[in-house]
């Protein structure tokens, strides 16, 4: 086939860029780290850092972090400050209603252990832990946005090292047998 | 208007409402009998010479087991004369109860609302007395000087 035959019908095929050969595990997890969308809403001053980090200067969206507004949207439930009791209900009930699979990160010290309310506070809820599963905790009061990213980051890690394949139900069976 | 100004004018409306006077105070209060309470205000706040025409804050305040009272501390305010008054009001501590003064300035609703909450003062004629900032089944009333938190809160304990 010669070249004005090719243009003909849209042109040379080479080959090059149709095909990646990856693992099935490596992909899914690559599509699920790239796009960790996490639930926009604030507890406390926490909060307002998580704002920042998306501001243009830290530019979450570059990790493919965009905030949803809707936890049936949300694939990771960032627990940004103080919780109270009052409201632990509804983070619970928040992250009840985010679609498998979702993480969650705790940032800041309220969230992760009840901050400065730890002694006195018998309104906050002393850790997020309590209530529900945190993958990722991030110190600080509040922390900096360079720390909230390093806190995605980490949970980029995990989930990277997640197997969709691997029999882990078989496995933690087999581990008690073998116990017993 | 001084305040012994605004003293006079109570007690030639009311006799014997007063208990006392406090000029250290910021600003200068009146201690007043709670049974007077809602008339006292209603006259401080239609009376043309007065005319406290907002409630700045009203605050509740434990004293403690010892002293046996709690109080209600009102914090008036007269935007057309620029007049500031406290009226301080002290509670039987087993069974603090006073007059609402929502129907007087409406700003009174959500902070008698705040002082039943915390302090677990009942305000009578009040028409919407619930918490405000604690869930409805919180127990105990955190601001008073004996308060214990409860154990646990909807299955999870509350001490660290």
């Amino acid at each position: 086939m010669n070249e004005t035959e090719a243009s003909e019908i849209g042109g040379l095929k080479t080959g090059e860029g149709g095909i990646i050969v990856s693992k099935l595990d490596d992909l899914l997890n690559w599509a699920r780290l790239s796009s960790m969308w996490p639930l926009g809403f604030g507890l406390a001053c926490c909060a307002i850092e998580f704002f920042s980090t998306a501001s243009s200067a830290y530019d979450l969206d570059r990790f493919g972090i965009i905030p949803r507004n809707s936890p049936r949207q949300a694939d990771v439930l960032l627990v940004s400050g103080t919780v109270t009791f009052k409201m632990a209900d509804r983070v619970k009930r928040l992250y009840e209603q985010m679609a498998e699979p979702k993480y969650v990160i705790s940032m800041g010290s309220c969230a992760n252990c009840g901050g400065p309310y730890w002694e006195h506070g018998y309104h906050v809820l002393k850790g997020v832990d309590r209530v529900i599963p945190v993958d990722v905790y991030v110190p600080g009061c509040p922390p900096r946005p360079e720390a909230l990213i390093g806190g995605f980051l980490k949970l980029h890690e995990k989930i990277k090292s997640e197997s969709v394949l691997r029999p882990v139900a078989l496995e933690k069976l087999m581990e008690k047998e073998n116990e017993a | 208007m001084k305040l012994s100004q605004i003293k006079e004018l109570v007690l030639s409306e009311y006799p014997n409402s007063i208990v006392g006077e406090d000029e250290n105070a910021s600003p200068a209060a009146l201690l007043v009998k709670p049974q007077f309470i809602f008339q006292i205000c209603e006259l401080l706040q239609s009376n043309e010479k007065t005319y406290f025409d907002q409630l700045s804050c009203l605050s509740g305040l434990d004293n403690g087991e010892e002293a046996g009272t709690m109080e209600v501390i009102y914090n008036l305010y007269c935007i057309p004369y620029d007049l500031h008054l406290m009226l301080k009001v002290e509670l039987d501590r087993k069974h603090p109860s006073i007059d609402s003064v929502m129907d007087i300035w409406k700003t009174a609703d959500w902070h008698e609302r705040e002082a039943y909450d915390l302090f677990g003062i009942h305000f009578n004629k009040h028409k919407d007395l619930r918490r405000i900032l604690l869930p409805n089944d919180w127990e105990g009333f955190p601001l008073r000087k004996d308060y214990v938190e409860q154990e646990r809160y909807h299955d999870v304990k509350v001490k660290y």
